[in-house]
């Protein structure tokens, strides 16, 4: 038995504790709580505490309600501020991220300060940047009174509070817009598969395209997910949110910037010099490129960080501010407050499915890599 | 020789001290969410019933965070957990009787009841509050009212408006309040000061029967009265600040105090506020009416103490649940606290200005229970109310909230 020398039993005895253990606390635990999700448990409010709770197997029914539900808008309003949260919050965070990086490569006097300054606001934790950002963010205070000290009127806009809305569309649409997307996505796939000369895959694509494009045509218009027109759009009081979050992470995609520019050898930019690059021609085609998978992994770890966001929004917008509000807020009151066991584990697991989307490819593209190198 | 006295001394004491010790092993720990500004009253009487009882140690469970939010969710823990606290704060009402009640986890009370002849101490609407047909499930240590109507008597004087003693009143008050430039004549604040808003509404609009036949299920949500209600509430709300969302009650209160608003609804915690934080005489500084369409009406809220099924230290969580509901227990509380007792027989020297007209109306009003704090519905239908109500004042949609409030309520249990 060469493969079990003493190195490899100590590795097994090592490892074997926090195996189980994850395997206890993490995938137990998902089990349960997407077999809860599948069950009533809270429905009833005279089950939901109970000692001996009855708790009946209902399928897919919380999943059904929480996407064409009567009382659920909430929950579809927060997986669209979600959406949005995600995508200014990761863009934000790149860009201020990449410049601030930028800026310290060019190796400004007191760069170690400026670092430490920059990355200072990731050692808070997100409820103390919450309420300091409250703080400032006051509709009478802070901010919008930042105008008076040159003279002029206080500002008053609603950061944290407003009602108001943009790029709205109605939530019965959904479908069709789904179809619309994917099917747009696939005709690319098609289209691409052409020029590389992939039949199969051409025409795969271009038929599954088609499907999709036909239904949106001829059936997607009808379907009714609701009774009502219900309209979600990016609410103007995440705006508030969405700062607060960029000035925390964006330190933090700094370093990582930072660390990538200073791996990229100085031969390669003495070449690009010598080839009678520019300055920008430089960034645009020797730099950039290099720090690509920097970008893909930050974006990753923003990502996953803003699906899960609580903390934050808790401290400030509050839990009942629907306009600011987000499915793992959603998942905690509903569990903790209503006693909607079922219903919670359901927001659960759609968080889980969401993170996923970001998780998996991420950690099948290493494994390949790792699988590369060895 | 002379070593074996105090040997045997020695040996004595320690055989008292054992003894002592077993004696002090009585125990009672009380979970609260009682700190900061409330903690000074829970202390006073937690020493009075040392003073009744000096061999248990009391242990105090605070778990702080505004209105028990926090607290409720250790709670919730604690429970499922099987290790229930001796004795929790809650609620008084459908708060305690929605939740843990049905589950069949609270020890029925009614025993006590009888035995201390709370039956006549307490009013009978109370009672009714607290109570199911099982059972009585709750002692209420003290009162509060949530129907109250600050105002800043100056700026009224200013302005030339009187006090409005009707809803469809008081839209008008605030239509003339608009014209002299007041852009916002009522304040509120974040969501739940909405919702408490929004009771106040209801029950002056639907008088005190009609709001608890919407309770018990007699009325449906739907009914074109409550739907009208509703609207009437949308009216109100265009009197309000637009920044409601970011305020808390206490920068409510503040813009009553700075003249920048006219009115607040607020229940009379808002009066220790007024006169311990912004130290305004009452009846000057700040002046009080009962909300518009209330005013033989006591909108109540308690905090009471239950007794969880299978607690440790049964027999001093009893003597703990007696202390709170007598006359001294609630005279020693009430004060510091800045709420009346429940009971009808207090000693009103005790009590400020405020707490005195307050007890005064205790006694001679229709009481009915507060939906926002957790008095009439259980927290199922509370917690999510509070979406129904952000929806409506962005949407003013009458129709549309009515029937998601009817369906909360059917799936809460009390609609059908």
């Amino acid at each position: 038995m060469k493969s079990l020398s003493k190195d490899r039993l100590w590795a097994i005895a090592v490892l074997t504790p926090s195996i189980i253990l994850i395997g206890i606390f993490v995938y137990y635990f998902i089990g349960r709580t997407i077999y809860v999700s599948l069950t009533d448990w809270g429905n009833d409010p005279a089950q939901a505490l109970a000692l001996n709770p009855i708790i009946r197997w209902v399928g897919l029914q919380n999943y059904t309600e929480l996407f064409t539900g009567f009382l659920q808008g909430r929950f579809r309003q927060e997986l669209v501020n979600t959406l949005f949260f995600t995508v200014f919050f990761i863009v934000g965070c790149l860009g201020v991220g990449l410049g601030l990086a930028l800026i310290l490569d060019r190796n400004p006097k007191g760069e170690g300060l400026w670092r430490t300054i920059f990355l200072f606001p990731m050692s808070l934790s997100f409820i103390v940047t919450g309420t300091i950002w409250r703080w400032m963010l006051q509709p009478q205070g802070g901010v919008n009174q930042a105008p008076t000290l040159l003279g002029g009127q206080p500002s008053s806009f609603a950061w944290l509070s407003s009602n108001d809305s943009v790029l709205k569309f109605d939530w019965n649409n959904l479908p069709l817009i789904t179809a619309a997307v994917v099917g747009a996505v696939l005709i690319v796939v098609a289209v691409r598969a052409a020029r590389e000369g992939q039949r199969t895959r051409t025409l795969v694509a271009a038929a599954c395209a088609a499907l999709l494009i036909l239904w949106a045509v001829f059936i997607g218009p009808r379907v009714r997910l609701l009774a009502a027109p219900e309209l979600h759009g990016f609410n103007f009081a995440m705006i508030g949110i969405i700062i607060a979050a960029v000035w925390q992470m964006s330190g933090y995609t700094m370093a990582l910037y930072l660390a990538g520019l200073r791996g990229i050898p100085e031969e390669l930019r003495e070449a690009a010099k010598v080839d009678g690059a520019q300055d920008a021609q430089m960034y645009r085609f020797v730099i950039f490129p290099l720090l690509s998978p920097i970008t893909l992994s930050a974006m990753i770890i923003l990502g996953h960080i803003s699906l899960k966001i609580f903390d934050l929004v808790y401290a400030m917008a509050g839990p009942d501010n629907i306009a600011a509000s987000v499915p793992a807020l959603n998942m905690y009151l509903t569990s903790f407050r209503q006693n909607q066991f079922a219903l919670g584990a359901a927001i659960g697991t759609i968080l889980l499915i969401l993170v996923a989307f970001v998780i998996v490819p991420y950690l099948a593209n290493q494994f390949k890599t790792e699988e590369g190198h060895s | 020789m002379s070593k074996t006295p105090i040997k045997r001394a020695l040996l004595i004491a320690a055989a008292l001290a054992t003894a002592s010790s077993a004696l002090a092993a009585g125990k009672l720990e009380i979970f609260s969410w009682w700190s900061g500004d409330e903690g000074p009253a829970l202390e006073a009487l937690v020493k009075l019933y040392k003073e009744k009882y000096p061999t248990v140690a009391v242990d105090n469970a605070t778990v702080s965070g505004g209105a028990g939010t926090n607290a409720r969710a250790v709670l919730k823990t604690r429970m499922l957990g099987g290790t229930p606290p001796d004795s929790f704060q809650v609620h008084a009402g459908q708060e305690l009787i929605g939740t843990w009640v049905v589950a069949g986890r609270m020890e029925d009370l009614s025993s006590l009841f009888k035995s201390e002849g709370w039956s006549k101490a307490f009013p009978a609407d109370v009672l009714k509050l607290i109570s199911t047909k099982d059972g009585i499930w709750s002692v209420p240590v003290n009162v509060h009212r949530s129907n109250v109507m600050w105002y800043n008597p100056t700026k009224l004087k200013e302005w030339g408006v009187t006090v409005p003693k009707t809803w469809p009143e008081f839209i008008t008050t605030c239509a003339t309040l608009k014209k002299k430039g007041v852009a916002a004549p009522l304040v509120v604040g974040e969501n739940w000061t909405q919702q408490h808003l929004w009771e106040n509404v209801m029950i002056g609009t639907l008088g005190a029967q009609g709001w608890e036949n919407l309770w018990a299920g007699k009325t449906k949500f739907t009914d074109p009265k409550v739907v009208g209600a509703f609207t009437t509430f949308g009216k109100v709300m265009d009197c309000a600040n637009k920044d409601a969302s970011g305020l808390s009650w206490q920068q409510a209160s503040d813009r009553i105090v700075s003249g920048q608003s006219a009115f607040n609804i607020m229940g009379d915690w808002a009066a220790g506020y007024f006169t311990t934080t912004k130290k305004l005489a009452p009846g000057t500084g700040f002046g009080w009416a009962t909300a518009p369409g209330t005013s033989k009406t006591f909108v109540m809220l308690a905090d009471s103490f239950g007794l969880p099924k299978g607690v440790k230290d049964r027999a001093e969580a009893m003597n703990w649940l007696k202390l709170l509901g007598s006359k001294a227990g609630q005279d020693t509380f009430n004060p510091l606290k800045g709420s009346i007792a429940a009971r009808t027989d207090s000693d009103l020297s005790k009590y400020n200005t405020y707490s005195k007209s307050a007890a005064t109306d205790w006694k001679n009003s229709k009481i009915v229970g507060s939906m926002t704090h957790g008095a009439v519905a259980p927290e199922s239908f509370t917690s999510a109310f509070g979406a129904v109500i952000d929806q409506f004042v962005s949407s003013k949609n009458s129709a549309g909230a009515a029937a998601a409030a009817q369906a909360l309520a059917v799936r809460a249990g009390f609609g059908k």
